[in-house]
C-alpha cells in the first residue's frame, strides 16, 4: 500500500502477533495452533465456513475472552498478561464494530458517541459536541444526533456503530461481519469507508467475514479457519490465495464452490 | 385416492423385492418400519434388495423417510439396493439426502446419565453458583468503594429514570397490597382474639406484624418480580445485542457503569416503600378494626402506637436494605449471565425473580433469628 508512515511505526510493523492460540469452550475446542501476524496499516481478514470459530477468534483479539492456550501479542506486549490498568489502555486504542451495531440502546447516537470521549477525555461539552457531530458525518449520518438506535435502519445502526468505535481515534479497528444484513449497495459503501479509513489514517483494520465480493475488494492479508481441522489452513492476500492456494477447501470457499466436486460438499457448508 | 401397500417378496435367496402401491403421502401410509427392519434382518444370506414402484401413486416426505432408512440399513449391511425404477424426483431427493453423511459426534442422542452423575454435575453447579455470586458481591463492594471515592461513573439521568422506576411507578401497587395484607392479617388475628374478647390487640398484631415483617417482605417480593426481573431483561437484551461487550471494549466497567446505579435505586427506593406498605397495612387493619370488630378509630390508633417504637421499624428498615440489595444483584447478575438469544433472556427474567424471591426467605429467617437472639 503506497502510504507514508511515522518512523517509529515502519521500525514496528507487526501490530498484531498471534502465537500457537488454541480457543476452547470448556473442553470443546474450537480452533488450535493458530499463527499469524497482523502487520500494521493492514485490512486483514479473518474468513472460514459458518461455525469455524471467526467470530470467536475476534473476541479472543478485543480480549473479551482469554485463550485456552496461547498468546495475542499487540506490539511485544501479551493481551491477557498485562496487568488490567495497562490492558484497558491497550484496549482503549482499539474500535470494535460489532454484527448489530451494539449501539445502547437506552442513548441516542449523539450520546451512544460522547460516552467515550465523557469517560477518557478531559474535553468540554461543546468540544465533544462538534466531535460527535463530525464523526456521524463521516459516516453519512449529519443530523442524527438526536436519533435513538431504534429509530433508524439497521444499516445506519451499522455506520452509527462505526462512528463510535472510531470516537476515541483507535490505531485499530474490528469489524463483526460488517456486511450481514445489509443489501449489497450498503454494503458496498461500508467496504469503501473501511477502505477509506485505512488509506487515509493508516488504521490497521481486521474483518471478520464470508462475504467474497468484501474479501477481494479489501483484504490484503488474511487467515482461513477450518471448521472441521479446527486450524488455520491457509494465510495471505486473498487475491493470491485465490491465484495460488492447492487448497481444495480453501480454493472452493473463494470460489464459492464452483471448483468443487461431489466430496467437498461435506467441507464448506 | 388409492390405498396404499407394501410387499414383500424374495424372487431368489439372495434378494428381496419390495413392491410399493398407491399413494405414500404423509398421514396416510402407516408403514411400521421397525417390523420391515427385522423381516429384512432375518434373512443373512440378503445380497440385494429391489424396489418395484410400477403401481406407486402420488408420494411425498413419508415414502422417502422410508427410502431412508432402507439406504441406512443396507449401508450398514453391504447390500445392493436397487431403485431404478422409482420416480426421478424421489430418487434426487434420496441422493440429496444422503450427499453429506451424519457428522460424527454431532448427533445429541445418548443414553441418560446415571442418578449419580445427575447429582454430582447438580451439586457441582450449585457450587459454581455460589462461587460466582459471591464474586459478584466481591465487584459489588469494590465498585461501590470506587464511587465512594468518586472514580465510578454513571449517567445522571439513567439513575433518575431507575429511581423513578423503582419508587414512584412501584406506588400503586404496593398501596394495594399493604392495605390488603394489613385487612388479612387482621382477619385472621381477630378471629383468635375475639374468643378471649380481646379484640383491640388487632391492632397489636397488625402493628408489629406488618411493621416488622410483612411490610418489608411484601414490598420486596413485588419490587423483585417487578424491577428485579426488569433489571434482568435489561441487560439479558444488552447482551443480547452485544451492548455489553461494547461497553466492556471500551474498558467501561459493566458493575459501575449498569449494575452499581440500579442497586443504588433500589437501595434509596425499597425502604421508603416499605414504610409507605406498613402505613397502608395499618390502615388496612384499622378498617377491619373499625368496620368489622367496632373497635374506635382513636382505640385502634393508640393501641397501635403503644404497641410498637422505633426499634421495630427500624427492624423492618433493615430488611428491607437487605433485600434490595439481594433483588437488584439477582437481577444484575442473571441479566449479565444470560445467553445470546431471545429464550436465554426469558429464561434469565424467570431466574432473576425465583432467586431474588428465594433469597428475600432465606434472608428474613436469617435476620428474623438474629434480632430475636439480640433482643431487638
Amino acid at each position: 500500500m503506497a502510504q507514508s508512515q511515522p518512523a517509529d511505526e515502519v521500525a514496528n510493523p507487526v501490530h498484531i502477533e498471534v502465537s500457537d492460540l488454541t480457543m476452547a469452550y470448556g473442553d470443546f475446542v474450537i480452533q488450535r495452533d493458530l499463527n499469524f501476524t497482523i502487520q500494521r496499516g493492514d485490512v486483514f481478514i479473518i474468513m472460514g465456513g459458518s461455525g469455524c470459530g471467526k467470530s470467536t477468534l475476534l473476541r479472543h483479539l478485543i480480549g473479551l475472552k482469554s485463550p485456552a492456550k496461547g498468546e495475542v501479542i499487540y506490539e511485544g506486549k501479551s493481551l491477557w498478561h498485562l496487568p488490567p490498568d495497562e490492558r484497558d489502555d491497550l484496549l482503549r486504542r482499539m474500535g470494535v464494530l460489532y454484527q448489530s451495531g451494539a449501539l445502547w440502546t437506552s442513548m441516542t447516537l449523539a450520546e451512544n458517541i460522547a460516552l467515550p470521549l465523557q469517560e477518557y477525555t478531559a474535553l468540554s461539552r461543546e468540544q465533544i459536541r462538534e466531535l460527535v457531530s463530525y464523526k456521524l458525518s463521516l459516516v453519512g449520518l449529519r443530523g442524527f444526533e438526536e436519533y435513538y438506535p431504534a429509530e433508524i435502519s439497521g444499516g445506519m445502526q451499522k455506520r452509527a456503530g462505526l462512528a463510535r468505535a472510531m470516537a476515541l481515534d483507535p490505531e485499530l479497528l474490528f469489524f463483526d461481519e460488517p456486511s450481514a444484513g445489509l443489501d449489497p449497495v450498503s454494503a458496498r459503501r461500508l467496504d469503501d469507508l473501511i477502505l477509506e479509513l485505512n488509506q487515509s489514517l493508516g488504521t490497521t483494520i481486521v474483518v471478520v467475514t464470508h462475504e467474497l465480493a468484501s474479501i477481494f475488494a479489501i483484504g490484503n492479508n488474511s487467515v482461513f479457519l477450518d471448521p472441521e481441522g479446527k486450524t488455520m489452513i491457509a494465510s495471505g492476500d486473498p487475491n493470491q490465495l485465490l491465484k495460488q492456494s492447492n487448497d481444495p477447501k480453501v480454493r472452493s470457499f473463494l470460489t464459492r464452490g464452483e471448483e468443487s466436486s461431489e466430496t467437498m460438499r461435506s467441507g464448506i457448508v | 385416492m388409492t390405498e396404499h401397500s407394501l410387499k414383500l417378496s424374495y424372487p431368489a435367496t439372495d434378494t428381496a423385492l419390495l413392491s410399493l402401491k398407491g399413494d405414500w403421502t404423509l398421514g396416510r401410509a402407516q408403514i411400521e418400519w421397525e417390523s420391515l427392519r427385522q423381516e429384512l434382518e432375518g434373512r443373512d444370506d440378503l445380497r440385494e434388495i429391489r424396489l418395484d414402484s410400477q403401481a406407486l401413486g402420488e408420494w411425498d416426505s413419508r415414502l422417502l423417510t422410508l427410502l431412508q432408512n432402507l439406504s441406512d440399513f443396507v449401508a450398514d449391511r453391504q447390500i445392493a439396493l436397487d431403485i431404478s425404477t422409482l420416480p426421478d424426483g424421489a430418487r434426487r431427493l434420496l441422493k440429496l439426502a444422503r450427499a453429506v453423511p451424519e457428522r460424527e459426534g454431532a448427533s445429541r442422542r445418548q443414553g441418560g446419565d446415571s442418578i449419580l452423575h445427575r447429582l454430582g454435575a447438580y451439586a457441582l453447579n450449585a457450587w459454581n453458583e455460589l462461587l460466582i455470586f459471591n464474586t459478584f458481591v466481591g465487584e459489588l463492594a469494590l465498585s461501590t468503594g470506587r464511587l465512594l471515592v468518586g472514580r465510578a461513573s454513571f449517567r445522571g439521568i439513567d439513575f433518575v429514570r431507575f429511581l423513578q422506576s423503582a419508587g414512584p411507578d412501584a406506588l400503586p401497587i404496593v398501596s394495594l397490597i399493604g392495605v390488603l395484607v394489613g385487612a388479612v392479617l387482621a382477619f385472621v388475628g381477630a378471629v383468635q382474639l375475639q374468643m378471649f374478647g380481646a379484640e383491640i390487640y388487632v391492632a397489636n398484631l397488625v402493628g408489629l406484624g406488618s411493621v416488622r415483617e410483612m411490610g418489608a417482605m411484601m414490598t420486596a417480593i413485588i419490587m423483585a418480580g417487578r424491577t428485579g426481573s426488569a433489571y434482568a431483561a435489561q441487560l439479558g437484551t444488552m447482551q443480547v445485542n452485544d451492548e455489553i461487550d461494547a461497553l466492556k471494549t471500551f474498558g467501561i466497567s459493566v458493575m459501575d457503569f449498569l449494575v452499581l446505579p440500579r442497586t443504588l435505586a433500589l437501595v434509596l427506593m425499597l425502604p421508603l416503600l416499605t414504610i409507605w406498605a406498613d402505613v397502608l397495612a395499618i390502615i388496612g387493619g384499622m378498617l377491619v378494626g373499625v368496620l368489622v370488630l367496632d373497635i374506635t378509630f382513636l382505640e385502634y390508633l393508640i393501641q397501635t402506637q403503644e404497641s410498637m417504637d422505633l426499634g421495630d421499624v427500624a427492624v423492618g428498615l433493615v430488611k428491607s436494605l437487605i433485600f434490595a440489595v439481594v433483588i437488584a444483584m439477582a437481577g444484575c447478575l442473571r441479566g449479565l449471565q444470560s445467553g445470546k438469544n431471545s429464550s436465554a433472556v426469558g429464561n434469565a427474567t424467570t431466574s432473576a425473580t425465583v432467586t431474588a424471591i428465594l433469597l428475600i426467605v432465606v434472608w428474613d429467617a436469617i435476620t428474623t433469628i438474629l434480632f430475636n437472639q439480640l433482643g431487638i
